[in-house]
């Protein structure tokens, strides 16, 4: 049974119909990439996913469980994190206290300690700047910030929204390699990425989507030797 | 010596404005709208106590709780019927106007229920208070109350928003909601408990109001309540250290400029402070730029 499937999901804005009947699956410890361009429905997905957004038809269901209609608040605790496109910290809250915010869902206080020490020894710089305002990092620290925020919620899924947007190459290097390190350690990971190549380059599978359609899937290493992906989104 | 009793009055009528200020002021940071409703809830509150006290008979401690439970629930239901279904309403104009009829809603039914005569509100304080100075000057046990009362309010509500759950919650859903969503917590039930804190705070700086200044009628509320708003933006919306200050330094300017002015001018007195300080310093004398996201 796959860890999270999607069933012929249709979203829309108002009349407009972002999501045109998709369904894929993400299997317990994959990284799966969500590919396109801008305005393709990525976004939309992992919205619905997480129960931002609710879908007109179609289901949602996470280990078994048919989440389609539980609102996104209730979605974190059974197991599900979502780090939000362009990052989204608390500005005006310490680093600290942001990871805190991550664990708000739980009780157990010595297994947060815990997590928070295991995030904290993924991203040292965070634990540099524990006490600084979230708001004064850099924006591949306040990536990093939002990711242990993640991390907090002890998630067995990680939605990842455009994490390398508007990051420096050493960031996006940086931050593509903990993505890779968080999935070795067992995380299952659904990543979306307008950075094609580097998103395949770590991805298991990926679903390509255009106009609120996927067009293509398969295998990661297939998809990057695809003569209509190299032209489309690779830049070859 | 005068002075520095007009000074301790001041302080006294700043209390409540502060009190009635935060309960602005939280609605603004969490759920960035004005509640021009929240100057008649005090009304409304006013009115349970001096019902519990005059007509019912009981202690005015049962009185001012019958007053929190009654502006607490009053509260949740103005949010949850009025405000909650033009939460994503494309106008913010929607809300702000809705919040102004919400506000005749409740002087009007206040009219219907009440009356429109002037009730003389018997003071929830019995005691005197205390008299220094041989006898110069006397500070009455209202006066102290509320200050008390004001002070005490403000430690456990910083204390609450900054180490509390809920007010960690609370802090989360005003910078971000969707963010907060994304970490378990639960924007509209946060949003209903700053309605419940802010109304609940609003019974309680009726009941001091009503009992330093003794007239109740329908619109007791109104004047307070812009008077409270004022406050909040003086000292900076959406910071409620920011509505104490600013509380205070209006109760302070009113009362002095009653005294040593035209007592007729005070309340223009006030007004003229707040143009002043929005001229010099837009967000308020403790508020926060606001940073645009890019």
């Amino acid at each position: 049974m796959a860890m999270l499937e999607v069933k012929n999901l249709e979203v829309y804005y108002g009349v407009i119909q972002a999501i045109k009947g998709i369904s894929f699956e993400v299997n317990e410890g994959e990284v799966i990439a969500l590919i396109g361009a801008n305005g393709a429905g990525k976004t939309t997905t992992l919205h619905t996913v997480s129960g931002l957004l609710t879908p007109k038809s179609g289901q949602v269901i996470f280990e078994g469980e048919d989440i389609t209609k539980v609102p996104a608040h209730r979605i974190v605790s059974m197991g599900m994190a979502h780090v939000p496109e362009g990052r989204r910290v608390f500005a005006q809250l310490s680093v600290y206290e942001n990871l805190k915010m991550g664990a708000y869902t739980r009780k157990d206080r010595q297994e947060i300690e815990e997590s928070l020490r295991s995030v904290y020894k993924r991203f040292p710089r965070l634990e540099e700047r524990k006490n600084q305002l979230a708001g004064t990092l850099s924006g591949g620290e306040q990536q990093m910030l939002a990711m242990g925020r993640a991390l907090m919620s002890k998630p067995k899924l990680l939605l990842l929204d455009e994490p390398s947007m508007g990051l420096s190459p050493i960031f996006v290097n940086e931050i593509f390699d903990i993505i890779r390190s968080v999935s070795e350690s067992g995380m299952t990971v659904l990543l979306v990425e307008q950075n094609a190549k580097k998103a395949l380059s770590i991805a298991d599978r990926a679903y390509v989507l255009e106009t609120g359609n996927i067009v293509l899937d398969g295998p990661a290493k297939n998809l990057l030797e695809d003569d209509s992906i190299k032209k489309a989104y690779l830049g070859e | 010596m005068s002075f520095i009793s007009y000074l301790i009055n001041g302080l006294s009528l700043g209390s409540v404005y502060a009190i009635i200020a935060l309960g602005y002021t939280m609605v603004y940071g969490i759920a960035k709208m004005l509640n021009f409703a929240h100057g008649d809830v005090i009304m409304i509150g006013a009115y349970v106590a001096f019902i519990g006290m005059s007509q019912a008979g009981v202690s005015p401690v049962i009185a001012v709780a019958a007053a929190i439970i009654v502006c607490t629930l009053l509260g949740i239901v103005i949010e949850r019927v009025a405000y909650k279904p033009l939460r994503n309403a494309s106008s913010s104009l929607a809300v702000l106007i809705t919040a102004i009829g919400v506000s005749y809603l409740l002087q009007n039914t206040a009219l219907l229920v009440f009356g429109a005569n002037t009730q003389t509100f018997p003071s929830v304080v019995s005691w005197g208070g205390i008299t220094l100075a041989d006898g110069a000057m006397n500070i009455s046990g209202v006066t102290i109350v509320t200050i008390v009362v004001c002070l005490v309010i403000m430690a456990v509500l910083i204390t609450f928003v900054q180490k509390s759950k809920p007010g960690q919650a609370m802090r989360a859903v005003s910078e971000d909601k969707g963010a907060a969503q994304l970490m378990g917590i639960n924007v509209n039930a946060t949003i209903a408990l700053t309605f419940a804190i802010g109304s609940a705070l609003a019974a309680v700086a009726g009941v001091l109001l009503c009992s330093a200044y003794p007239s109740l009628t329908p619109y007791t509320g109104a004047m307070p309540g812009i008077k409270a708003f004022v406050a909040a933006v003086f000292g900076g919306i959406g910071s409620i250290p920011g509505a104490f200050i600013g509380g205070l330094l209006l109760g302070v300017i009113e009362i002095l400029g009653r005294a040593y002015t035209m007592s007729q001018l005070a309340d223009a007195l006030v007004f003229a402070v707040l143009i002043i300080v929005l001229l010099v310093k837009p967000t308020g004398l403790l508020g926060k730029k606001i940073q645009e996201k890019v």
